[in-house]
């Protein structure tokens, strides 16, 4: 079988796969990171977004062979280097920004690649980003409210709905 | 999935030999095609990864025109694509951002979804289609849903859009799946104007003639107000009625011009 090599939260990793393994196989399967969900299976709901060279990508619609060589950030790579909650995970805590947690790594995910790219975003910013991932708790407003939190922004004017 | 064997070549050439293979299969960002291959819609022998190849990938605008790698992911439109504002705002605005990290200009149109946002841009734009032989007028090269005149093993390179006076896209979006329920390029040349629909037909994307003769008379919203809706036969289901999607097209092309300025 084929053999692949990436980076994955800072670490080289390898493994033998088949061509149609996809990403999240290789990460959940092949190197024990069950942080990363596979929630719907059909690219439509976002559990499974991770960073490929800090793009955010849905890993179920991605080969691992297709992303052999680059560098690969799951959730399990977000927290601080003392083990501490990153600002956006901690931001999700404080604001009660998940229920059941299922779509929790993927909206962590997407939101850190959103912050990247605009530091500052508007809650409709904030909304239109969010819209590849699914919360079947329909938990939106706290999870907004926590990236909102997470950009250093008051959320005070925001309602607890 | 159907088992495949997996190959991702650095050049063009090698990816035009590597789909000389019976039964190959080019990928772009996998977008479609994977979930494709998850329902075993396709059983493809071999796929080739088009994503390793550089020299498909890039927006350069030069004399009046903006050429787009095949490669090149939506993302990067939406954000190198200035010289032609309306073209990288509808990038920016297909499906998800995840999707736009990986999908690709040259896998869309090579698959030509009938609700796919890039056939419209290319038809309104009459764009040419380039290819590893050969470049092919966006007039030639839709030819019905999910057809195209590509041959097999054909590599779209680039497509090179001229850039318009004005255009504008108006997506009336499915929410679920974020495609057009019917979406409406308008793009003001010299020339004249055209107007390409994507998400109505059951043809797939169209040129509604009419409203281009209209509005190359007077380009104002007005001009499409008296028209009768486009005849052909319009995709019905869950989402919307063919009549519902023939009027939303009078509607949002409307609206395109109005936003066109």
């Amino acid at each position: 079988m084929p053999k692949v090599t990436m980076r994955v939260n800072g670490r080289e990793v390898s493994g033998e796969v088949e061509g149609r393994t996809l990403l999240v196989q290789f990460l959940r399967e092949g190197l024990g990171l069950t942080g990363t969900h596979v929630g719907c299976d059909t690219s439509q709901c976002g559990a499974c977004t991770v960073h490929v060279n800090g793009l955010q990508v849905k890993s179920c619609t991605t080969f691992a062979l297709d992303v052999d060589g680059a560098e690969v950030t799951t959730i399990e790579g977000m927290a601080n280097a003392d083990g501490s909650l990153s600002v956006i995970q901690q931001a999700f805590q404080d604001h009660h920004g998940l229920q059941c947690g299922f779509c929790t790594p993927g909206m962590v995910m997407a939101a850190a690649a959103l912050l990247k790219e605009n530091p500052k975003p508007t809650e409709a910013q904030i909304r239109h980003h969010l819209e590849g991932n699914i919360c079947r708790c329909t938990g939106y407003h706290n999870i907004v409210k926590a990236v909102l939190a997470a950009s250093g922004q008051d959320v005070s004017a925001i309602a607890a709905e | 999935m159907y088992a495949f064997d997996f190959v991702k070549p650095k050049t063009l050439a090698e990816a035009v030999k590597a789909l000389g293979a019976e039964d190959a299969q080019a990928l772009g960002g996998g977008q479609t095609l994977i979930p494709t291959l998850k329902q075993r819609l396709a059983q493809p022998a071999v796929l080739v990864s088009l994503s390793g190849i550089a020299e498909l990938k890039g927006v350069k605008a030069a004399g009046g025109s903006l050429t787009i790698g095949g490669g090149t992911s939506h993302a990067t439109v939406a954000k190198e694509a200035k010289a032609y504002p309306a073209l990288a705002a509808l990038a920016a605005n297909i499906g998800d951002p995840a999707v736009r990290s990986l999908g690709t200009i040259g896998g869309s149109i090579a698959n030509n979804d009938p609700s796919a946002d890039y056939p419209a841009a290319v038809l309104a734009s009459g764009a040419t289609v380039v290819t590893n032989t050969r470049e092919i007028a966006a007039d030639d090269f839709f030819q019905g849903m999910f057809t195209t005149a590509l041959e097999p093993g054909e590599i779209i390179t680039a497509v090179r859009f001229p850039v318009p006076e004005k255009a504008n896209y108006q997506k009336f979006e499915q929410p679920a799946s974020r495609f057009a329920l019917v979406g409406v390029f308008v793009a003001k040349y010299a020339a004249g104007v055209r107007v390409a629909v994507t998400g109505a037909s059951t043809e797939g994307v169209f040129r509604w003639t009419e409203a281009e003769k209209a509005l190359s008379a007077n380009f104002a919203a007005s001009a499409v107000a008296g028209l009768a809706v486009p005849g052909g036969e319009m995709i019905a289901d869950i989402h919307g009625s063919a009549a519902y999607r023939a009027h939303l097209i009078k509607v949002l092309t409307g609206r395109a011009v109005a936003a066109a300025g």
